[in-house]
């Protein structure tokens, strides 16, 4: 039986006057992976930076409701030590302008770890979770944007996992990728549940098939604001969805 | 498994305390970091206050309608008002904007608009145009006594213009020229390629083109360019301190010498016992300044404003 | 329509003559100071000039090397106290400050950059030199390098911060949202992400501050003091170079062209070729810095 990661209690989220999510609750299951997934604009990316408060940049942003980690309310921790907690693997594949190994020790360095054979340890664990040390290895000084899309994305995950987070997010992570960069992603994201608790929002209906344990389905309408039509196991939403829109969508009847 | 089986778990064990020590040690860095960072705006803008509010101060007591009106009188005490200076400057700005801005402005225009015609021109086209950028380039950043001993040696000695207005706005126009370009390239960069393309399809030709459709579009910040040239010229000291000769009298000829503002301001600083007047002027120029930068905020304020509802 | 095409070349003929105005400008500009300052240059050589202490028109010594000393020293201690001010305001600019209080720091940068150099000098004439004369050294007369590096810091640092604003701007944001994404704090992220990605626009703001330095005249002028000697101290300790007089090479030219003649204005014509060369130098390597930041940008 697995623990409950992630909460939100009728949250909702305003950009100035525009509600762009609407009393949303929801229960993430630790050590699973939950899909959202809903067509573009249903605000499945902003649901998804609450949980590391990524929204926090954005100025006239307000929320109502809850939104726990493990309990504890999101928006009264520190927010530097939750993003600690919480990683993140964005859309477009962000390695900074250093090397490898530089990419993946950022995180470990800020925390203030100097040592470097402690950094070199963190550094081949986290390339070895992401599935990318044997292809990097001998190439550790070179600078992460030489590596290819694939190679960069999953640089992301190690740079996000040398800091030992509970919790990845990955928002659309295979959306600029090609479908063999994506089927390595995918294989990755199974792994990594193994330890870690993975909410990514896809697009890709199959991909959200193929990688997760839970689906949640978003919808919006003329109002533009996002709502959560359906949670449950992904199985059973594939195959036996409650809502109509749900099923709608699924079968492909909205874009 | 289903959702109901669920349950919350109990908080995470907080990170080691090192762990948090160390975020609490991150954080108290940030404060005092951002501290410092205020601290150095403000000392920026307090330098700001003090320059301006002190001449301001200063300055306020000499300021009053006989001082812009009356001429200076000249010689070491600094009698007298800026009359002539002020319309000495306005001549020069004048001039120095006739010469350059058509210039300018039509330098712009092929460095922008012929750009793909030179591509398919021939070599001497191309290298010309690139030679124009590297020009444009440098002179930017050649510094204004290098344009005054230019201005010397061929206007003022050579030419023998002598010390007078001309061979000032013959430099001047050299020193304001890559603004001129500049803006107007940035402002003709803005106009979109549609519009280019609309005209060219109904069978206009690209002069046609140009002057009934890209260049009112551009208009605003071709303006802008003008106007900030027209700071410049009010700042500009060191290029006619050489070539304009210095006389406080009012010019009558364009092969006469004069001052402008700035000028005067120099010259009361360092040859007389005005400091007041000196402020006084000096008061003057930062009015200029001040409605110059009002003016050009403005235009681009409603530049963006058009720009949006464009979108 | 004859007559609207041949409309068009002429008009063709006439904006490229236009274009080609500026390199003809800097060609001229530079054949005019060069050929100028050849006379001097035949009469005492490179060597004769640039490497000469003594600039005495009236016995014939011509060195500029006491000038270039000024000017390099002025500069550098300009950098020194402007530098870090202009940085820490354009980051606070860039990443801090809420829009209200951009919407006066940013005018005021500007305003900054718009007071004509008479003004700076005149205020360092008459409120700077008078406090920097009660330092109690014998020989302190307040004009001087101090009094002039602080009017300098203040006329380049609304250049460098502007640059330096832009550059930092320019870092695309899913750098600063991956950093923050990491745990590290905001001051992290600006010093180990932003300025090193920004590095090379920050680095052309700081060389093209050192050009507009290198260049001011009128403002040197007014508070250098303009005595043609070796910034030396004035007493044992050897901070009180800092209250030497000098003169900018800027300044040598602008004082004395007006009545030069001969060999002299010859020999000013020279001090201009070599701050020419110092210009094109930092000038090239500014260019060369903000290409390579704006190829990262992209």
């Amino acid at each position: 039986m697995n623990a409950i990661k992630l909460e939100t209690n009728a949250y909702s989220l305003f950009y100035g006057k525009f509600r762009a999510l609407e009393d949303i609750s929801l229960k993430i299951p630790e050590k699973q992976v939950t899909a959202i997934i809903g067509p573009s604009g249903c605000g499945k990316s902003t649901f998804l930076r609450t949980f590391n408060r990524m929204n926090d940049l954005i100025p006239g942003v307000r929320t109502e409701g809850q939104a726990l980690l493990d309990g504890e309310d999101i928006f009264s921790m520190d927010v530097v030590a939750l993003r600690q907690r919480v990683g993140m693997v964005f859309q477009k594949p962000n390695p900074f302008p250093k090397s490898i190994f530089d990419n993946v020790a950022y995180g470990p360095r800020v925390n203030g770890i100097r040592d470097k054979k402690a950094l070199d340890e963190i550094v081949e664990t986290s390339l070895r979770g992401a599935a990318l040390w044997n292809e990097v290895k001998d190439n550790l000084g070179k600078s992460g944007l030489a590596l290819s899309g694939g190679q960069q994305q999953r640089l992301c995950i190690a740079r996000a996992l040398a800091v030992k987070p509970s919790v990845i997010l990955m928002d659309e992570p295979a959306a600029s990728l090609d479908p063999i960069a994506t089927q390595r992603i995918e294989e990755l994201i199974r792994q990594l549940v193994e330890e870690y608790t993975i909410v990514i929002v896809t697009h890709n209906m199959q991909q959200a098939g193929r990688v997760s344990d839970y689906t949640a389905f978003f919808f919006t309408d003329e109002s533009r604001t996002g709502k959560l039509v359906e949670f449950n196991l992904t199985r059973k939403i594939f195959t036996n969805p409650q809502d109509k829109r749900t099923e709608d969508y699924i079968t492909g009847r909205f874009g | 498994m289903t959702e109901q089986e669920l349950t919350p778990m109990k908080p995470a064990d907080l990170r080691a305390s090192s762990a948090s020590a160390n975020l609490r040690k991150r954080q108290t860095t940030q404060k005092l970091s951002f501290g410092l960072l205020w601290l150095a705006s403000l000392i920026v803008v307090l330098v700001l206050v003090v320059v301006v509010g002190y001449v301001f101060i200063t300055g306020f007591k000499s300021l009053s309608w006989d001082f812009l009106t009356t001429a200076p009188k000249g010689g070491l005490s600094g009698e007298g008002g800026i009359s002539t200076t002020i319309i000495t400057t306005i001549y020069l700005v004048a001039l120095i904007l006739v010469i350059a801005a058509p210039l300018g402005i039509g330098a712009a225009i092929f460095m922008i608009e012929y750009q793909e015609q030179t591509k398919a021109g021939g070599k001497f086209v191309q290298a010309l145009l690139q030679a124009a950028n590297f020009g444009v380039e440098t002179l930017a950043g050649i510094p204004s006594i290098i344009f005054g001993l230019f201005g010397y040696a061929l206007f003022v000695s050579t030419l023998q213009f002598g010390f007078s207005l001309l061979s000032a706005a013959l430099a001047g126009a050299c020193l304001v020229l890559p603004t001129i370009i500049r803006t107007t390239q940035e402002a003709l960069l803005t106009v979109p390629v549609s519009l280019r393309e609309g005209s060219l399809a109904l069978g206009a030709t690209r002069w046609q083109t140009i002057s009934k459709v890209v260049l009112p579009a551009a208009i605003p910040g071709i303006i802008t360019g003008i106007i900030l040239s027209v700071g410049r010229i009010i700042s500009e000291t060191a290029v006619f301190y050489v070539t304009l000769g210095g006389s406080y009298r009012l010019p009558n000829s364009l092969l006469s010498g004069g001052r402008t503002l700035s000028l005067h301001l120099f010259y009361l600083a360092m040859d007389t016992n005005a400091f007041e007047k000196a402020m006084g002027t000096g008061a003057v120029l930062i009015v200029s300044i001040i409605i110059i930068n009002l003016v050009i905020d403005l235009i681009s304020r409603k530049l963006s404003a058009g720009v949006r509802q464009q979108q | 329509m004859q007559n609207k095409l041949q409309v068009d070349k002429a008009v063709r003929t006439v904006l490229l003559i236009s274009a080609s105005l500026s390199i003809v400008i800097v060609v001229s500009i530079f054949i005019f100071i060069f050929r100028s300052s050849l006379p001097a240059f035949k009469e005492f050589g490179v060597q004769g000039l640039l490497g000469e202490l003594t600039w005495r028109p009236a016995n014939g010594s011509f060195g500029i090397l006491a000038m270039i000393v000024g000017s390099v020293m002025v500069t550098l201690m300009a950098l020194v106290i402007g530098v870090p001010l202009a940085i820490a305001t354009a980051i606070f600019l860039a990443e801090i400050a809420p829009r209200g209080v951009q919407a006066v720091v940013r005018p005021a940068v500007q305003l900054l950059a718009g007071i004509p150099s008479v003004v700076y000098g005149l205020f360092g004439m008459v409120v700077l030199v008078p406090l920097i004369r009660r330092i109690p050294v014998a020989g302190n007369s307040g004009y001087g390098l101090l009094s002039a590096a602080i009017v300098l810091a203040v006329m380049i640092l609304p250049t460098i911060t502007s640059i330096s604003e832009d550059a930092i701007r320019a870092v695309p944001r899913a750098y600063t949202e991956a950093s923050l994404a990491l745990g590290a704090t905001h001051l992290q992220t600006i010093f180990q992400v932003l300025l090193p990605a920004g590095k090379s626009g920050i680095v052309a703001a700081l060389i093209l501050g050192i050009g507009r330095a290198l260049g001011e005249t009128m403002a040197m002028i007014m508070v250098i003091g303009n005595s043609v000697i070796l910034p030396a101290p004035l007493n044992d300790n050897p901070l009180t170079v800092f209250l030497s007089q000098a003169r900018t090479l800027t300044g040598n030219i602008a004082v004395e062209i007006n009545y030069a003649s001969g060999l002299h204005a010859s020999a000013l014509f020279a001090t201009g070729v070599v701050l020419f060369m110092l210009i094109m130098i930092v000038n090239v390597s500014a260019h060369a810095f903000l290409n390579r930041s704006n190829a990262l940008a992209n």
